[in-house]
């Protein structure tokens, strides 16, 4: 299969203040590819997820989706951001699916769906709600439609998330700690649905805390931590055979089941 | 005087007292909505204007405003204006009155969305405008619900004041009717009146409240 990088970040840099979060981040996930970074908390995995999520800017680096250059390197280093016009076909490109789900919660299951297919994608009405309807049936959720948010399980809500990021269709799905807000049972339902997309060739980038998850699911593994790939590769390789130290001190927290 | 002849008279105020009070909040309801974004807004000089006009609104007494729009165009310009004006002097005098107060509650609704709402919008590509009136407000309108309530009750009894101007709304009417028949009674029935109002909105307000009550955050 030829590989084709969806999403490529060379030399990404972002500090908040004096606080370097992000110091020179480069990657690149090609179609089919499931990347699992993990690390500590603080150590700028979300930040870097939401960089890509253009939810926080760059202040240097270079960003595509696919032939789409989202931002670049002037002469003195700054990332320059496309227009309006690249930002929001850049959008189109990725879904993201947060720790706390971020829905709407005065919209039924269906609505959060397929509200943003409709009035951002301009898809007429019967084939958004079809869409929606499908999606929601391979989440599990078809007899769930007309319910809202607040009536679900954190498991289902999230899963009605995936839904509304798989609704556009997008090249690569982003999740930030998808299961941190979830117990155990409601995670492992959670983890299926995502293994499930795996299994389809979804492209997809999971910053994660599950270390069985992402050694299953994810192709390449990133370590993280004070802002720098600390150490990557085979997501085995990584969590079965850590190289660095650090990597070694953060996996030894965790059972390796 | 007869009864019936009384509350006919008073009824008739109540028209216009009812009439200040539709007018006053279609004006004002939208309204508080532009200068609680103004007073949000990043542009400080934006965000500082609107701070001073919900502070002069806020920190002057409401009859003062009603007679300096009453008076203002004549003293200020020297305008003469038509008969019609004090009635308009007193619509703008209230509706200006009030978006001060509702931007404030909008002010606090909006606030009290979380960040995440937003962002989840941003990345499914709403624009800002329909991130406002199809994700932020109507979650807004739930939260603030009862604040306003306060207000649009409040406001019932705000149109007394109309009477400075010379407008004969119920109170005004009662003030009157009481002068001329050396009684207490036309100031009973028009509190009885303004009370039975009260009540129809706080009806009108529990039952918004109950149709919005199918989800909870």
């Amino acid at each position: 299969m030829e590989s084709k990088a969806v999403v490529s970040l060379t030399n990404g840099k972002k500090a908040f203040g004096a606080n370097e979060v992000l110091k020179d981040i480069s990657l690149t996930v090609n179609a089919g590819d499931v990347l699992a970074i993990i690390g500590p908390s603080g150590g700028g995995k979300s930040t870097l997820l939401r960089c890509m999520a253009l939810l926080e800017t760059l202040d240097s680096g270079d960003l595509s989706y696919g032939d789409l250059v989202v931002c670049a390197n002037n002469g003195e280093g700054r990332a320059v951001y496309g227009g309006k016009d690249v930002i929001a076909q850049a959008k189109t490109r990725f879904g993201l699916v947060f720790q706390n789900f971020n829905l709407f919660p005065h919209y039924t299951v269906l609505q959060n769906v397929t509200d943003a297919l409709i009035c951002v994608q301009k898809m007429p009405k019967d084939e958004a709600l079809a869409r929606g309807r499908e999606l929601l049936a391979r989440m599990g959720l078809a007899d769930k439609e007309s319910m809202v948010p607040c009536d679900l399980s954190g498991g289902q809500q999230q899963r009605v998330a995936i839904a509304r990021a798989m609704a556009m269709n997008p090249d690569v799905l982003f999740f930030d700690e998808p299961t941190s807000a979830l117990d155990p049972e409601l995670t492992r339902e959670v983890l299926k649905v995502i293994r499930d997309l795996a299994a389809e060739h979804m492209t997809m980038v999971i910053v994660t805390h599950e270390m069985g998850f992402a050694r299953d699911v994810a192709d390449h593994l990133i370590f993280m931590d004070g802002g720098v790939i600390v150490e990557q590769g085979s997501a085995h390789e990584v969590i079965n055979n850590p190289q660095h130290d650090r990597t070694r001190a953060f996996l030894s927290n965790y059972d390796r089941d | 005087m007869e009864f019936s002849v009384m509350m006919g008279i008073l009824m008739e105020g109540f028209a216009l007292t009812a009439e200040i009070f539709v007018i006053t909040l279609v004006g004002s309801l939208p309204l508080g909505v532009v200068v609680a974004l103004a007073r949000m807004s990043k542009f400080k000089p934006l965000a500082w204007l609107a701070q001073l006009y919900i502070s002069i609104l806020r920190g002057t007494p409401l009859m003062l405003q009603l007679m300096a729009i009453m008076f203002g165009p004549y003293y200020l310009f020297g305008l003469s204006m038509g008969s019609d004006w004090k009635f308009w002097a007193c619509a703008i005098g209230f509706i200006l009155n009030y978006a001060a107060y509702f931007a404030e509650i909008y002010r606090s609704g909006i606030q009290s969305i979380p960040r995440g709402q937003y962002e989840a919008a941003e990345v499914l590509g709403y624009t800002k405008a329909q991130t406002f009136m199809k994700i932020v407000l109507p979650q807004v309108i739930k939260r603030i619900l009862p604040a306003m309530g306060n207000e649009i009750i409040t406001l019932v009894k705000d149109t007394s004041l109309a009477f400075v101007l010379g407008i004969a709304e119920m109170f005004s009417a009662a003030k009157a009717l009481a002068a001329r028949e050396v009684s207490m009674i036309p100031y009973a029935i028009a509190a009885l009146i303004y009370w039975v109002f009260c009540l129809l909105i706080e009806f009108i307000l529990n039952r918004v409240e109950k149709r919005l009550d199918y989800y909870h955050d």
